[in-house]
């Protein structure tokens, strides 16, 4: 099939991926959920082009990347403020950009965050995998990682009115990191000295981290102790799940992570917190704090 | 005085944690009927993940609701966890695997089944498999057989690409690689079968609660 119109990828990032909501619901068939790592930005970028939120769009990892659009379209970037340009002048972020046919539109990199979403109108168009089009960087279902020469797909659904950026609530950074957490399903697996570590130390972001999971290292190097010295058999495991393997240094489980896990799991981090993950930088400092309504 | 454990995980879901794959793949299909009959005032989880000991109820609006739900059938979990054979009432899909049992670790497992490879290719299609759940990589599909074969140990240095369609043994599981994969399962041998395409009607060729059975390739 031919077709005409798309985004052409000049140059990529150094990660530039196609998500949208995710494909929850099969799990049990060993299928992650993947999709946005920020869904609230996504829909938000969504909502300022007149798409219906659940629309695909692109995870730019970094930035430092460029297309040019094959049709005239609106664009909106969210997610960390990465500065956009079209045609080499500055367009702001988080508000819907006109584009028109042969244009070019640069992202650029910034000094705070990590990850942004650009959302076109119309959509971005490529086949559906378990009524999902994102990339699962675990299991590679969903389209392969972009590079430049590709031409992203981009649909023909009527795109409603635009959000007024005015109306659109929380333009700010994620803050700091003090994740939201709730202790188990399996914390009693742990000494009592390495929960209540656990809960009062602080991680650095390990650069081996992606959107399998947030690695953390403790920086004063305590690690997280078993009672026991026993074979843990795999169970399913959540989003936002803090895995600890046998090294005992956590794992925050992030949208493309592994349905079931062979290790035990201490905490979970609070659903609505989880978006701050996709800032998080190699080196940025996390620590958890125990929810105060983590009654069961 | 039941064998039934909640486990909170998080906000939204609820672990079950019972005493064997057995009571999971139990408590995994008593969650199915219970929404597909629709009498619960409670909304379906919106993932459903058997695994060896667990079945986690993920994206649950009501988490105490299934709780409560899940407790009062206990008994009926652990009665039909000792029930002897699989419940043939039980509409489930029979899957038939052809076999060549060509795998590079044969001769090692025949040895720690203390008989000859014959006799272990005798064994494993003799015995009943059945899913008890997915997980690994789409479509790796973990089977447990009755009568219940020899557990096996996984290998010291995983393997870092065993070839798609590799069937091999871990544990007490057995399981079919869907692609190719670094893996630490023992290999006893390879079929031509497609366990997993995501283009297909149904991607899975075994899905939690399938029973399986393995023929030897002539």
């Amino acid at each position: 099939m031919t077709r005409t119109g798309g985004l052409r990828v000049v140059q990529s990032a150094p990660q530039l991926l196609v998500e949208d909501l995710g494909r929850p619901g099969w799990a049990h068939l060993g299928v992650p959920s993947s999709g946005a790592l920020d869904p609230v930005a996504l829909r938000l970028a969504n909502r300022l082009v007149g798409n219906a939120e659940r629309s695909a769009g692109l995870e730019v990892l970094v930035g430092d990347c460029a297309f040019v659009a094959e049709q005239s379209l609106r664009l909106a970037a969210t997610g960390a403020q990465l500065p956009l340009t079209v045609d080499g002048s500055p367009r702001p972020w988080g508000e819907a950009v006109s584009v028109r046919g042969g244009q070019r539109v640069e992202v650029g990199t910034s000094s705070s965050g990590l990850r942004a979403w650009l959302a076109v109108s119309g959509g971005v168009d490529t086949p559906e995998v378990f009524g999902s089009r994102s990339t699962d960087t675990l299991t590679g279902l969903g389209p392969a990682p972009l590079k430049a020469g590709d031409v992203v797909p981009i649909g023909t659904a009527a795109a409603g009115p635009p959000v007024d950026a005015a109306a659109v609530p929380d333009r700010s950074a994620p803050g700091p990191s003090r994740l939201r957490i709730r202790l188990g399903p399996r914390a009693d697996e742990f000494t009592y000295e390495a929960v209540a570590a656990f809960v009062t130390q602080e991680y650095a972001v390990s650069s081996s981290s992606d959107r399998v999971g947030l690695r953390l290292q403790a920086t004063r190097g305590v690690a997280l102790s078993r009672r026991f010295d026993r074979a843990f058999p795999s169970e399913g495991v959540v989003t936002g799940a803090v895995q600890v393997p046998s090294g005992g240094q956590p794992i925050v489980f992030l949208a493309d992570h592994p349905v079931t896990g062979g290790y035990p799991v201490i905490g979970v981090v609070d659903p609505e917190e989880l978006r701050r993950c996709a800032q998080l930088r190699p080196g940025d400092l996390v620590s958890f704090v125990e929810a105060q309504d983590s009654g069961a | 005085m039941t064998s039934l454990r909640f486990r909170r995980v998080g906000r939204d879901a609820l672990l079950v944690e019972v005493a064997d794959a057995r009571a999971a793949q139990v408590t995994y299909r008593l969650v199915r009927r219970l929404v597909a009959a629709g009498t619960l005032d409670l909304a379906p989880p919106g993932d459903l993940v058997p695994a060896a000991r667990t079945v986690l109820l993920d994206h649950v609006a009501d988490v105490r609701g299934w709780q409560r739900a899940l407790s009062a059938r206990a008994s009926e979990i652990d009665h039909a966890s000792r029930e002897a054979g699989f419940d043939a009432s039980e509409p489930t899909e029979l899957r038939v695997i052809t076999v060549r049992y060509d795998g590079p670790d044969l001769d090692l497992v025949a040895g720690q089944w203390g008989c000859s490879p014959q006799e272990l290719v005798r064994r494993h299609t003799a015995a009943r498999y059945r899913v008890a759940f997915c997980g690994f990589a789409p479509g790796f599909a973990y089977c447990t057989s009755e009568p219940r074969t020899p557990d096996v140990p996984r290998r010291d240095a995983p393997r870092t690409s065993v070839p798609a369609g590799s069937v091999g043994l871990a544990d007490e599981f057995c399981g079919v690689y869907p692609r190719a994969m670094p893996g630490g399962w023992q290999l006893i041998g390879t079929t031509d079968a497609v366990l997993f395409d995501a283009d297909r009607a149904a991607p899975a060729l075994l899905t939690p609660g399938d029973r399986v059975r393995f023929e030897e390739a002539r």
